[in-house]
């Protein structure tokens, strides 16, 4: 167990540090999101509801997760070096707990900017959004790192994942978007719990399956 | 004359012995519905129709499973043919949904009903899972990448299905209710006739593909064993 | 072609066997790498592999390295994931992280003891010792080669695959690599792909030449 939890914590500190040499995920993340709000601003007519511009939020987010998924094999797959990982005695899965836990760092870092930009440019967000966030990052991360190995492996990439990973958010959308807006958040943020649950415990138990033959 | 060298034509011959069957007994027999007339008929196709789409997708769910455990690529075809099963009878569901409510409300979509919004979504998904198979080289990566895939897919489903619903309150108010059929005896008997038909009718099709496959694969061997 | 271009000839070993193939097939879409080869590699056997570009002889490795599964025929390789040391066309370092940094995650990875001795014994036989600090995206062709090749040597693997180990290597790291190799034949499986097969003839024990 400990070993198990060793390769992650080596493996998460490879691709931490690999981001912060390299510096072009997290800030291309930052921008992307912020200038997504500002779009939206100009998109959405005078008499929109904050309600509507909460959905465009969320929207926003998935969008910079995407962008930020893209990037999470990049380097492991322009130089193979996912073999290298996968040729290790590791488990498997241990691969995709560590990425995962980049992925959601880079997630969380991007929303530390969004939100407060979202509550600069059109209204206030109360704790509920960010339980919701918070939620939402983890169903993301683990869903969206698996599609991501998957993606890298085709040869179509990065017009891929988009595809794949879209249905699969749309529950995380309703579940995010209903804790933000409907009066009893504690559904839907259990929902989301649920989502997280089931489809993390899923992606875990595949991974070895995804980068193995 | 074992079923099982048969079960392509055993089930094409149950298929339209039940679908003539269960169209007679929905047209003729069974009476008219005490709310919605005589357009409710159409629930006699699509209900079913739906629940072998499900149906498809679990068993090539099931064959993905039984790929990841053996590692044998003979499930691989088995798997992608009911997957593909499961989205051709996925796509009559949300047609004959759509003509449903077109019949029954005058609009041809309406996101308050679930079933439809489902299939949307499993649409999707599944659409997915064929650029996923598609733009990925034969072998067996692309085997064990769809059936992951086929396994989220199915696991979706229950998920789906209690976004939607949760979804409900604040996507569209209700406008439309419509209570499921309370069915009595004439009514449930031609819903399961109809039921076994569309189901047969998948299962000689799913056959019917998977041996044109099998022999497409075959042909390439041969081919090459020859060159 | 007939499935006999690929022939083994060599004297048998009565070693335990490492790897065991028969009629090892592996096809990409319609394409046939490798066909029916049979193969018995002996824990002390050191096989080497020739033949035109496109034959299959990175296949075959990355069979071997278990990357890939055979889509026909059978394949047992008695060695765990942790005691196989590959050496392939990619470096498979990173580039952005230094020397000591690539063989410091490997070396947990592969739960190499005694680390810290192990990887500067290796930098410094490989002359990369004063490099260790710099990223590997500033070091030459030559470099990246001996660094990938301490990254198959790292953990002392009991069944050793390298894919044209010689290429880019300059005179002096060649010569590091002769001696490696002159060292572990005998006392590991090595099975070497290369287009320069006069320089391990010597070490061979078992030649295959695919077409």
């Amino acid at each position: 167990m400990s070993a198990y939890l060793g390769d992650v914590v080596v493996l998460a500190r490879k691709d931490l540090l690999l981001e912060l040499r390299a510096r072009d995920t997290v800030p291309a993340m930052l921008l992307f999101v912020v200038s997504a709000l500002v779009v939206f601003r100009f998109s959405l007519p005078a008499e929109a509801s904050d309600l509507a511009a909460v959905g465009l939020l969320w929207i926003a987010v998935v969008f910079t997760a995407l962008l930020g998924l893209t990037r999470a094999f990049a380097a492991e797959r322009e130089q193979r070096l996912l073999d290298g990982l996968v040729l290790a005695p590791c488990d498997r899965s241990a691969i995709w707990l560590a990425k995962s836990a980049s992925v959601l760092a880079f997630l969380v870092l991007a929303e530390a900017i969004a939100l407060p930009a979202f509550a600069l440019f059109f209204a206030p967000v109360g704790w509920e959004t960010v339980a919701a966030f918070a939620l939402a990052d983890l169903g993301i991360a683990a869903v969206g790192t698996l599609l991501a190995a998957m993606a890298a492996a085709s040869r179509a990439r990065e017009l891929l994942l988009p595809l794949l990973f879209l249905p699969l958010v749309i529950p995380i959308v309703v579940g995010g978007v209903g804790a933000s807006v409907q009066a009893d958040p504690g559904r839907y943020l259990a929902f989301l719990g649920l989502y997280d649950l089931v489809f993390a415990i899923l992606a875990w138990a595949s991974f070895e399956y995804v980068v193995t033959e | 004359m074992s079923l099982r060298n048969n079960a392509g034509p055993a089930a094409a011959l149950g298929a339209f012995a039940f679908l003539l069957g269960g169209v007679a007994l929905a047209f003729y027999w069974v009476p008219d519905d005490a709310d919605q007339g005589f357009s409710q008929r159409i629930f006699y196709i699509h209900v079913p129709v739906a629940l072998t789409a499900y149906a498809c997708f679990g068993w090539g769910a099931w064959k993905a499973l039984r790929l990841l455990w053996t590692r044998d690529q003979r499930y691989d075809l088995e798997s992608y043919t009911a997957v593909h099963m499961g989205v051709i009878f996925g796509v009559l569901t949300l047609v004959t949904g759509s003509i449903w409510a077109k019949i029954s409300w005058g609009v041809w979509w309406s996101w308050s009903e679930q079933q439809l919004v489902l299939f949307l979504v499993l649409f999707l998904f599944y659409s997915a899972y064929f650029m996923l198979r598609y733009s990925t080289d034969p072998g067996p990566r692309r085997a064990s990448m769809s059936a992951v895939y086929a396994l989220f897919g199915v696991v979706l489903i229950p998920v789906s299905f209690l976004a939607i619903r949760l979804a409900e309150n604040f996507i569209h108010p209700v406008v439309f209710t419509r209570d499921g059929p309370q069915m009595e005896g004439t009514m449930f008997l031609t819903f399961c006739v109809c039921l076994a038909g569309v189901l047969a009718l998948a299962t000689a099709l799913y056959q019917t593909e998977l041996a044109g496959k099998r022999l497409d694969e075959r042909l390439r061997e041969l081919r090459e064993a020859l060159a | 072609m007939s499935s006999l271009d690929a022939r083994v000839e060599g004297h048998d070993v009565e070693a335990q066997v490492i790897v065991r193939a028969r009629g090892l097939e592996r096809r990409f879409g319609e394409k046939r790498a490798l066909r029916g080869l049979d193969l018995d590699l002996g824990e002390r056997d050191c096989l080497v592999v020739t033949g035109p570009n496109g034959s299959g002889k990175s296949t075959l490795l990355a069979l071997l390295a278990g990357l890939l599964a055979p889509t026909r025929g059978e394949l047992e390789v008695s060695a765990a994931r942790g005691s196989i040391g590959f050496l392939a066309h990619e470096p498979l370092v990173y580039r952005e992280l230094t020397a000591l940094e690539n063989l410091e995650l490997y070396g947990r990875l592969y739960r190499v003891r005694e680390r810290r001795e192990r990887i500067g014994m290796l930098l410094e036989r490989y002359g990369l010792w004063d490099a260790r600090r710099e990223r590997v995206s500033a070091y030459s062709r030559g470099m990246v080669q001996r660094l990938a090749l301490c990254r198959a040597l790292l953990h002392d693997p009991r069944l050793l695959l390298l894919d044209e180990p010689f290429s880019s290597l300059d005179a002096a790291g060649a010569e590091v690599l002769d001696a490696e190799l002159a060292a572990l034949a005998g006392e590991r499986a090595l099975v070497l792909a290369t287009h320069e097969p006069e320089r391990v003839r010597p070490l061979a024990t078992l030649d295959l030449a695919l077409a």
